[in-house]
């Protein structure tokens, strides 16, 4: 080996080198990262502070009171009614007829992708199920409009289902919520270790045991987690109800008749001339809260569930 | 001869069981096979509004506009200026001035205005793909004897002058391009905020932060505003953006005038208003791939000495590029789809120039789709349903340049 | 060889004194009292899980980048507590070098893995002429001297090993540190990096991290050995130091003697 020395002259210096040096570039730029971690706190903050500004100018207002609120069945600004019963109404019936949709086909369908597909069945499946979770909103909502009323009409009778209803509304959300609801499910179930299916099968279980009574309950925090957010979607979504479940209030139990859920009557509102500060201005505000608060709760609740019963597998 | 082994206690039910295992593995299959054709039948149903025939009439016709011999499609922009202002009532033909003086319109869009404004093409009735094709004679024995004037064409509503021409209130004249533009517009002021925060905030709650109260409330945060409904971001941006910031966002601080913005709702107040929508996806999903840059480049680095800054914008953020940008283009893909938000922020709703500037007024493509898909008319739903199909090309096309992104960066080093 | 214009141009370029380790609460070495000659070989061997890299990744301070670890006591660097309220990690990590266990070049061309690490620190000089003597001292040039744009991730094992020992002494620390730098080489690789090290050492202080007692009782000028000993036995600390020649012919511990020949661990 060739020898190579090393110039002493070329060493460093002694140790006293080793003190901090100022790195003002580091500092800048711990500086600005730690602006954009904190920034998306404005946006809560903000959320908060606006919407409750005006909810509470909302309130104020000579025409609102709170109990009427909750107590009112009718939302009619002009005679100054606001009871939130209508659209809360509507908005229950879209989610749970979209839950009723969403939440057996989608646990099917991660059941069969987990359990019984063979990879390459799998690869082709997840790509259509994340193309259908990727389909913008509005889309979905013209396909209730334009195919799913139809079809109710001819099988219903077109005197029974109007062209608005929530029927159809909440149906088109159910596909639309079905995605999610399989790929979270699919996530909790492929977390169960492979060790706790070959126990079963080593028992002489067959598949569709080991599936239910095994897999599933061991990823049920998952699961429970998962259709807690298909609700708060449901609740949120806006597009398929403001063209397709109709518009104007209507407290109904009826799924085959028009009703506003609290999101289709923000967009309806605002869509038109909306002056500030004017009571159906402040009224925006007060269901925007209601709805971002509602959830809030909704996702924490889910996200506690996953933490606190996360199952422990050795 | 040996016995088979029976036990007393236990039931000889495997064949109950394997039956029930069947039925239910079939429950299972018809569910997916459900989710696809949910997905079939919605594409089939767009598509089979785009295409089929139409019977329109002319209130007046082409025919007699002809001026020395030459129909109207070969005419001159002066010709048809002419033709304008002879036609239209003066009034009519100032007002068209004043939006826009005719020397600065080009010859299609004066073409237009004779085609809207004298020919006025109104479509008496519209039929879909599949009509069209197993009914052909129905529709034209229906033709000759109810609109014995019409003409029956067979079309395809979207064409590739569907995609370049602004709109237009007449159906037959309309385009998306204003919308197009207006998309592209505010999702670039999108990633203009969204990205550079949303990366900034990944690194640093992946490199830097210490599991203390307070970055474990940020990450919360970040987490739980994932989940907000986008409607909520839309009054949010309402508040802030059109009202409380209407100075900056309607560009009156820049003392811009503009003829065509209306105060705060601007191109600007929707781009922002989607990138604080944006912002948590861009930060979830770059912090995944943050955290997927093995330890062993991190160990090196710093093993030479190297600072912390050094080994993220050298070693870190290199490696974790193909996720971040897969990431920021999902981001990108589910803003072009939103219409909710910017609908609350104030959408024009009779809007046909191209915007101009951060601070004109906007419409997106969503929201033209659900502008039409609430008009009764059949003719809407078409034009509606060709919209849909731009849309879902130009989210296709998107997803797939972010899987050859992907594989193209991965294989690099 | 002793520099001349190291103040402290003592016999021991690095000393430990009454140093605990800990992981959170968990002490995870105890007590560890040594000196490092310079110019020499130090080994530290013993059986897995004792502690061995942890007290090495302390001569760095790379121990506190990744886990919550403290330490009780001190650790000497040329006379200078490295742990000092004053004293910057990345500087600490400028003069004591490292080599880690499972190769780990950056996905850079072989000329900038070594580039990219003397232009951080600020290097003026000619680039070339570095990387090539950085690659000769490795004993790596005349097998990468015609591909050095390729990436450092297109060579074997043993040569990502070299390319890696190249790039740490680019910067010319004082210490190089190297942890279990053979586990993951074939023979003849490994080989080749304890011909290197008799070679380095004439320039560094190497302490190298083995499990390979042969490895130690070849290529060492001096030994510690550690065991779980501390704490109940559950804590690490070295129980025996010594020239290796001793170590691997009479040690003075019995432990010692069970372990280098084979008896445990």
């Amino acid at each position: 080996m060739a020898e190579i020395t090393v110039n002493s002259a070329e060493k460093k210096s002694p140790a006293f080198n080793l003190r901090r040096k100022p790195r003002l570039g580091e500092t800048i730029i711990q500086g600005l990262l730690f602006f954009s971690g904190f920034f998306s706190i404005f946006t809560t903050l903000g959320i908060v502070y606006e919407l409750g500004k005006e909810s509470l100018l909302f309130f104020q207002m000579p025409e609102v009171d709170i109990l009427s609120t909750i107590t009112t069945t009718e939302w009619k600004p002009h005679i100054g009614k606001f009871g939130i019963w209508p659209l809360l109404n509507a908005t229950l019936m879209t989610t749970t007829i979209a839950m009723a949709i969403a939440i057996p086909l989608g646990m099917s369908v991660a059941v069969f992708l987990s359990e019984y597909a063979s990879p390459r069945v799998r690869s082709t499946l997840k790509p259509i199920l994340e193309v259908l979770a990727g389909i913008p909103t509005i889309v979905y909502g013209y396909f209730a409009l334009t195919f799913m009323t139809p079809i109710l009409r001819e099988i219903f009778g077109k005197d029974v289902v109007q062209i608005y209803n929530t029927g159809s509304a909440g149906l088109v959300m159910g596909i639309l919520i079905l995605p999610l609801i399989s790929s979270m499910t699919e996530d909790a179930l492929s977390a169960v270790p492979r060790s706790l299916r070959e126990a079963a099968y080593g028992m002489g279980a067959t598949k569709l045991e080991v599936a239910l009574q095994i897999v599933v309950p061991a990823a049920l925090s998952g699961i429970a987690a998962a259709i807690i957010v298909g609700i708060s979607r449901a609740i949120g979504e806006t597009m398929i109800v403001a063209v397709a479940a109709g518009a104007g209030p209507n407290f109904t139990f009826s799924p085959f008749v028009g009703a506003e859920t609290i999101t289709g009557h923000i967009v309806r509102i605002s869509g038109g001339d909306l002056s500030y500060d004017s009571i159906d201005y402040n009224s925006i505000f007060a269901l925007g809260l209601f709805l971002f608060f509602i959830t809030l709760v909704l996702n924490i609740i889910s996200q506690a569930i996953v933490r606190r019963f996360r199952e422990v597998y050795e | 001869m040996k016995e088979k082994f029976i036990v007393e206690e236990f039931s000889d039910n495997l064949n109950t069981r394997n039956r029930r295992g069947a039925v239910w593995h079939v429950v299972f299959q018809a569910s997916t096979i459900v989710g696809i054709l949910a997905l079939i039948t919605l594409i089939l149903n767009v598509v089979n509004s785009t295409f089929g025939y139409i019977a329109y009439e002319a209130r007046v016709d082409p025919d007699t506009l002809a001026a020395d011999g030459m129909p109207l499609e070969a005419q001159s922009k002066d010709q048809l200026v002419s033709l304008l202002q002879t036609e239209l009532s003066s009034g009519a033909f100032n007002k068209l001035e004043n939006e826009k003086p005719f020397a600065e319109r080009t010859r299609e869009e004066v073409f237009q205005l004779v085609v809207e404004r004298i020919v006025r093409p109104d479509i008496v009735e519209v039929w879909d793909l599949w009509i069209s094709l197993t009914q052909e004679d129905e529709i034209r024995a229906t033709v000759a004897r109810d609109f014995p004037n019409a003409e029956l064409d067979f079309v395809s509503w979207l064409t590739t002058d569907f995609v370049t021409r602004p709109q237009t209130s007449e159906p037959l004249s309309t385009g998306v391009r204003t919308a197009i533009l207006g998309s592209l517009w505010t999702i670039f002021f999108t990633i203009l905020l969204a990205f550079p925060i949303g990366v900034g905030a990944a690194i640093y709650l992946e490199e830097y932060a210490s599991d203390n109260w307070l970055n474990r409330i940020i990450q919360t945060n970040i987490n739980n505003l994932a989940g907000v409904p986008s409607i909520v971001y839309g009054i949010l941006g309402l508040a802030i953006f059109v009202r409380a910031l209407e100075p900056l966002t309607s560009g009156k601080l820049f003392g811009i005038e503009n003829l065509t913005s209306e105060n705060g709702r601007t191109v600007l107040s929707a781009g922002l208003t989607l990138g604080l929508l944006v912002l948590p996806i861009i930060i979830i999903n770059a912090q995944e791939a943050i955290r997927a840059v093995p330890r062993s480049l991190r160990n090196a680095s710093y093993g030479v000495g190297a600072t912390k800054w050094q080994t993220v914008w050298s070693h870190v953020l290199p490696n974790a590029l193909p996720g971040i940008l897969t990431g920021t283009i999902l981001a990108v893909s589910r803003a072009i789809g939103e219409s909710a938000p910017l609908i609350v922020v104030g959408a024009s709703t009779a809007i046909s120039f191209d915007p101009e500037s951060p601070f004109s007024k906007f419409t997106t493509l969503p929201i033209q789709i659900y502008q039409w898909t609430s008009r009764p008319q059949e003719e809407f739903k078409s034009l509606a349903a060709a919209s849909i199909l731009v849309l879902l090309i130009l989210l296709l096309s998107l997803n797939a340049s972010a899987v050859l992104l992907r594989n193209r960066f991965s294989r690099r080093f | 060889m002793t520099s001349n214009d190291t103040s402290q141009n003592g016999q021991y370029v690095l000393e430990t004194r009454n140093l605990d380790i800990y992981y959170g609460s968990f002490k995870a070495v105890t007590d560890v009292n040594m000196k490092v000659e310079r110019n020499k070989i130090t080994a530290i061997i013993g059986p897995s899980g004792c502690g061995k890299s942890t007290l090495l990744r302390a001569f760095n301070r790379m121990n506190e980048l990744f886990a919550g670890t403290s330490i009780r006591g001190q650790i000497m660097f040329d006379g200078e507590d490295i742990y000092a309220k004053e004293v910057d990690p990345v500087e600490v990590r400028y003069r004591i070098g490292m080599v880690f266990q499972k190769p780990n070049p950056f996905p850079k061309s072989i000329y900038e893995n070594i580039a990219w690490t003397a232009r951080i620190h600020g290097y003026k000089g000619n680039m070339d002429e570095l990387v090539e003597n950085s690659l000769r001292q490795a004993a790596l040039w005349d097998e990468v001297k015609d591909k050095l744009q390729q990436s450092g991730l297109s060579l074997s094992g043993g040569q990502q090993q070299r390319l890696c020992i190249a790039r740490a002494i680019s910067i010319k620390p004082e210490v190089i540190l190297m942890d279990e730098p053979a586990s993951a080489l074939d023979p003849i690789a490994t080989l080749k990096i304890e011909e290197l090290m008799q070679e380095l050492k004439k320039n560094y202080t190497i302490t190298i991290v083995t499990h390979n007692m042969q490895q130690a009782a070849r290529a060492s000028d001096y030994t510690a050995m550690m065991m779980l000993s501390g704490e109940g036995e559950r804590s690490g600390t070295v129980i025996e130091f010594d020239d290796t020649k001793m170590i691997f012919t009479n040690p003075k511990d019995k432990r010692t003697e069970d372990y280098v020949t084979g008896r445990f661990g």
